[in-house]
């Protein structure tokens, strides 16, 4: 079961939610959609699921058409942000619905609904109904009556956010494990980059009703193709600066230069934009080649084991991810060591012209 | 302070409720007694005004036929509200906020304005003294006010529950009646009891449009007064029975009620 969507829009009221998408995904893939709010992943499941129709383009099953079917005749199930459950029914029956709809003899529910539930470990709460769980069993319920059906696609439409971040962890962690046997294409919308690295698979980085870049999630992550999706597919974005490369050396805001590095030589002179991850700046150098700038303090973000430090000089600001609590004053006049071979160059266009070489991402 | 609410409220529902202790008591004396004086009991109590109510058909075929009448209409109004309320809560189309806006404002309309054009097409198509005509003419204020409630309690319901039907192969009518109508029990039963009410305390349609073989209790109680004067204690009793069933529908949607004021838009 392949899908494939031949350049689908869906324009609502004049307004734009999906714009010219071509996709495909392969059978027992699991696919990451990442976007922020109102990028359109929604509106994107909505249209594979089959419960609104595109504009225009094409919906390929398996090289079928299946444009215009119902998502009754479909074959696809979907977990949604809300817990969704029937409350008038046992979480049983809950379960069993996709199956008693399909017109499964009662052995085979049982059996079926058991061994989903236990996969789910939800086995001991099923003569309870869903308005008696807690928040992760609901959404545990949900999901289990849309793994129950053996279905071709099955959405999770950001099936963890309204969980705590325990249950998160942990459910992400099954939910790799819950799809490797199958044969069923897997589609997860999440607006968080780490969860996206997390699940691993294939990412689609969606950006206002746009595809800006498809491919196995460590490529995208890895290779940017444009800025936007470095930018989208890093918490917190990547920092950027504008700058040029003239003769044998770099210039950022042609207020700091330092020497052309072998990485970059093969890029030619030029204006350029420079990127670099937050988590690859340090507060100690860690390489001959580091660009050692002086900053002062904006702010230092302490989010429990980490901090997100702020900082700026006349040209521009930065944001660095590190590990560990770090406590500054504002306006403490620091260092920082940006390591120059971990570069990522665009072009003014903001076309991917270089990004750091892997060699050197594993040595670091 | 809480002792002083205590004596405010019990004097409050003492004083609400002396009217109805009145109309039992007179209910259990006879015409002698009432007449007689003032007592605050029956002193010679009797069942007899019940006896000639329960023996008396032109008293009981009062309530069989508003019963009847009563639970036509509100059959008919659940049935034709559930599909427009759903319509309301579910899609938009053109002029869908006027349409709920305008059914609104036939509740806005004193009865009397359609008892003349109710009567005259009911006489001519032969409708009219049937127990059907009472049930669709009350409609006219039924339907509106149960696509009100209904809508309110349907839009609580969130779509994806529709769509998670669906998905799960759910054809249209199977997830209507085994998945949306359970969901939406109390806002049904709610808008149920309100049905009832109203048609069973409307009085104008009712006694015009009827006049032998459907007529309604609340009409055979004001056409009582006969060559012997009014039969005080008859009349009682009949009043007695007519909060009786009102009070039987409260007690079982009690819950719901509450529920109803809390969720939907009563």
């Amino acid at each position: 079961m392949s899908l494939t969507l031949e350049h689908v829009s869906r324009i609502v009221d004049n307004q734009v939610y999906i714009d010219d998408a071509c996709l495909n995904f392969e059978p027992g893939s699991f696919n990451v959609l990442l976007g922020r709010t109102l990028a359109g992943k929604t509106s994107l499941m909505r249209l594979l699921a089959g419960l609104d129709r595109p504009t225009s383009g094409r919906i390929l099953m398996n090289g079928a058409d299946v444009t215009g079917v119902p998502v009754r005749k479909r074959n696809v199930s979907m977990v949604y942000q809300q817990f969704i459950n029937y409350p008038t029914m046992t979480v049983f029956e809950n379960i069993a619905s996709p199956l008693r709809q399909a017109g499964v003899a009662q052995a085979e529910i049982e059996r079926k609904v058991q061994e989903t539930a236990r996969m789910l470990h939800i086995e001991n709460l099923l003569r309870r109904h869903p308005l008696e769980l807690s928040g992760g069993q609901q959404q545990r319920t949900a999901m289990a009556r849309a793994l129950v059906k053996d279905a071709d696609l099955v959405l999770f439409d950001e099936p963890l956010v309204n969980l705590d971040y325990k249950l998160r962890e942990e459910l992400r962690q099954e939910m790799r494990e819950l799809f490797q046997a199958r044969r069923t294409i897997a589609i997860y919308a999440t607006t968080e980059p780490n969860e996206a690295l997390a699940l691993g698979g294939t990412t689609t980085i969606l950006h206002e009703g746009r595809v800006v870049q498809s491919g196995k999630t460590a490529e995208v992550y890895h290779r940017p193709q444009q800025v936007l999706a470095a930018e989208l597919f890093s918490e917190p974005p990547i920092n950027l600066m504008s700058g040029g490369i003239s003769g044998t050396e770099v210039s950022f805001e042609d207020a700091v230069h330092f020497p052309l590095n072998p990485d970059l030589r093969g890029l030619g002179e030029g204006a350029y934009r420079f990127g670099v991850r937050p988590s690859h700046i340090g507060l100690v150098p860690s390489n001959d080649d580091d660009l050692e700038l002086a900053v002062t303090v904006d702010l230092a973000e302490i989010s429990g084991s980490e901090t997100f430090l702020h900082v700026r000089n006349e040209h521009f600001t930065l944001v660095l991810h590190l590990p560990g609590v770090h406590e500054y004053d504002v306006d403490t006049p620091i260092l920082v060591y940006i390591p120059t071979h971990k570069l990522f160059v665009f072009d003014t266009r903001g076309k991917l012209a270089q990004a750091p070489s892997r060699r050197l991402v594993r040595s670091a | 302070m809480s002792k002083r609410k205590r004596v405010v409220l019990l004097i409050y529902i003492l004083f609400l409720l002396v009217p109805i202790y009145w109309l039992l008591n007179m209910s259990f004396k006879s015409n002698t007694e009432i007449l007689g004086g003032l007592s605050l009991w029956p002193h010679g109590f009797t069942l007899d005004n019940y006896r000639v109510i329960f023996t008396d058909p032109s008293w009981y075929r009062g309530y069989l036929n508003s019963l009847y009448y009563v639970s036509l209409n509100t059959l008919i109004s659940l049935s034709v509200a559930l599909p427009a309320a759903y319509a309301f809560s579910r899609y938009r189309f053109l002029g869908d906020k006027h349409l709920f806006f305008w059914l609104l404002t036939n509740r806005m309309a004193p009865p009397a304005v359609f008892l003349l054009p109710f009567f005259q097409l009911y006489s001519s198509i032969g409708l009219f003294d049937t127990h059907i005509a009472v049930a669709l003419a009350h409609c006219l204020f039924n339907v509106p006010l149960a696509v009100w409630i209904l809508e309110g309690f349907m839009s609580g319901v969130p779509k994806e529950i529709d769509e998670t039907a669906y998905i799960d192969g759910y054809s249209f009518p199977k997830f209507f009646v085994k998945i949306f109508i359970p969901l939406i029990g109390s806002g049904i039963g709610v808008t149920a009891f309100f049905c009832f009410m109203f048609s069973w305390v409307e009085l104008l349609l009712a006694r015009t449009l009827t006049s032998v073989e459907a007529k309604p209790i609340v009409a055979v109680m004001t056409r009582t007064v006969s060559a012997s004067g009014i039969d005080w204690g008859v009349l009682a009793a009949a009043g007695v029975l007519t909060i009786l069933p009102g009070m039987l529908v409260i007690w079982f949607v009690r819950n719901h009620v509450a529920k109803g004021f809390a969720l939907g838009r009563v």
